[in-house]
């Protein structure tokens, strides 16, 4: 998957990114970059800041210092001459159109069909006619393998199915980035399988991938770099094989023994 | 301690039918019940005093159709009014501006508070308090100006205080509503680049709305019945229009059950209207009468009123 990157310039890049709430100290001066194409996986035991940092990504969370840039602009600031301005709501909703995202408690609307959720934005925020959204609505759900069920509700659909309807809903407003925030965890371990696959041929399609998960094997798998996470702090990061056989950090090599 | 007394023969466990238990105290409490509906459907029938001839000849009188008709007015435009500003403090409640928050708090416990009945009179003698109702600049010039006088009439007093106090519950049911649709939801309708408007509208309010329905309709029902407190502000609306024609005839029984007759017809209709929405706002179900019939008898309508409403 690690093809040379000729642009020099990433697509995400993150520095000195601080967030804490109170006195609790939540990320503590994050810095990490992310090349189009690759699929970074965040691991660490819980309580280490891996969700609150992909939040921040695209400002569900606002950190409280630090920049984050898609495509070298700044994420939820922007700059008017000298002076730097926070972004308004509806601004911040352009830029979050460009970064999907996947929950751990899929989050579909309750009160719409599988498809109905997938076309909803590309409809209501794109002002894509409903026929033409709803050929290419057809076609995600086919990609993710639930063609037959586009016209379910989400309650009589399986969590994995939940989960899958989601990435297409996600796919659905051609995101340059996919964030997924443990995307596996509410499931039971039957259905874990059909959701991590459609992940990795998401990732075998070239797709940038952010990934906060527990799933050591898909990390090993799938991710390009795997970065280790402790304390608000990034401890250990670098390719999965090594991270995962040769790790240099105590913290590391006592979260690993725990979980492989 | 064993027992040698000799054990009676007894028959295989697996070839005998136990006896079911007894509830004697069932029958009992029916017996008793069902022996005073006797005594009252006697009192009912045989009861001079009641004279069902004069009902049925009250019953569709002009004025009494007429009293019918503004009490159906006033609890619809009561309702109306009610809503509008329920759904503003509603709003406020929830939005970050503390100023906001605390004057929909303050109105929310004042209105909650006063009894409706002493709203009306208030209302009505509204003139005594503020004589002249202007528009103009705060301290500054006055563009247009009416005598509170002509401005309250017994119906504007009567719509003030019925909504006002509507207002106050039906902002707690909406603020409920929008709250018990899960954040997850407005974050999901983020990522996908929706804006605050348009996550409102589409995704927030038809979960909020399927919450908020069914109290609402409770409250209609209840609105109905609270309009005849009108009467005090001699609004001729239906109790009102019966005690006009029984302080003429002095056939006040019969013209009372004039009245009830037609206060539980209207919220019998309102009910069963309130359980059709109900019931197709649950899942998409099919409708089916029967259901709906039999939904009634569960009804929150028969319980006390307001009990839903400080969810």
């Amino acid at each position: 998957m690690s093809i040379a990157n000729p642009n020099p310039m990433p697509l995400l890049n993150v520095e000195r990114l601080s967030k804490s709430y109170g006195s609790h100290h939540v990320l503590k001066g994050i810095d990490m970059s992310v090349a189009a194409g690759d699929v970074t996986c965040i691991v660490g035991p819980s309580g280490s800041g891996k969700s609150t940092l992909l939040r921040c990504l695209n400002y569900l969370e606002v950190p409280d210092s630090g920049a984050i840039f898609l495509q070298g602009e700044p994420v939820g600031m922007r700059w008017r001459g000298e002076k730097l301005y926070r972004m308004s709501f509806n601004e911040l909703s352009v830029q979050r159109q460009k970064m999907g995202m996947v929950f751990q408690g899929f989050n579909l609307f309750p009160h719409k069909t599988a498809l109905e959720n997938v076309i909803e934005a590309p409809v209501i925020v794109k002002g894509i006619g409903k026929a033409q959204a709803a050929e290419e609505g057809m076609a995600l759900l086919d990609k993710v393998g639930l063609k037959e069920r586009a016209h379910y509700y989400p309650r009589q659909l399986s969590g994995g199915q939940q989960q899958r309807v989601a990435i297409a809903r996600s796919l659905a407003m051609q995101p340059t980035l996919m964030l997924f925030d443990e995307p596996t965890s509410a499931l039971d371990p039957e259905l874990v399988g059909e959701v991590l696959s459609v992940m990795r041929q998401l990732a075998e399609e070239g797709m940038t991938m952010v990934v906060v998960t527990h799933e050591m094997s898909f990390a090993r798998d799938v991710a390009d770099h795997l970065i280790f996470m402790d304390g608000g702090v990034i401890v250990e990061a670098g390719a999965p094989n090594d991270v995962l056989s040769r790790p240099q950090h105590a913290r590391t090599q006592s979260f690993l023994a725990r979980v492989l | 301690m064993t027992d040698h007394t000799p054990q009676p023969q007894r028959p295989d466990i697996h070839a005998v039918t136990p006896v079911p238990v007894r509830h004697p105290s069932r029958w009992i409490g029916g017996a008793i019940l069902l022996v005073l509906a006797a005594m009252f459907i006697h009192l009912l029938a045989t009861n001079d005093n009641l004279k069902w001839s004069v009902v049925w000849q009250y019953m569709f009188d002009k004025e009494i159709l007429a009293g019918l008709g503004r009490t159906l007015l006033l609890t619809c435009l009561a309702m109306i009014g009610g809503l509008a500003i329920g759904i503003v403090l509603a709003i406020m409640r929830l939005s970050h501006n503390p100023v906001f928050q605390t004057v929909s708090w303050a109105w929310i416990w004042f209105f909650r508070g006063v009894p409706p009945l002493v709203q009306l009179i208030f209302w009505y003698n509204l003139a005594l308090l503020i004589p002249v109702l202007s528009i103009g600049i705060p301290f500054g010039p006055q563009f247009w100006s009416a005598n509170m006088n002509d401005l309250i009439t017994p119906f504007s007093a009567a719509l003030l205080g019925l909504s006002f106090t509507e207002s106050a519950y039906a902002a707690e049911m909406i603020r409920a509503g929008i709250q018990a649709v899960s954040g997850g939801q407005t974050e999901a309708a983020a990522t996908l680049g929706m804006s605050k408007s348009q996550t409102l509208r589409r995704i927030v309010l038809p979960q909020a709305l399927r919450i908020i329905i069914p109290p609402i309709g409770n409250d209609t029902i209840s609105m109905l019945k609270f309009t005849s407190l009108v009467s005090v502000l001699a609004l001729p609306d239906l109790l009102y229009s019966a005690q006009m024609i029984y302080a003429r005839t002095y056939q006040t029984i019969p013209l009372l059950i004039v009245a009830t007759i037609w206060y539980l017809l209207m919220s019998t209709i309102l009910t069963l209207i309130e359980h059709y929405i109900e019931h197709r706002l649950s899942d998409g179900k099919p409708i089916s009468i029967s259901r709906i019939v039999a939904s009634l008898f569960k009804s929150r309508f028969w319980t006390s009123r307001r009990a839903e409403a400080s969810l």
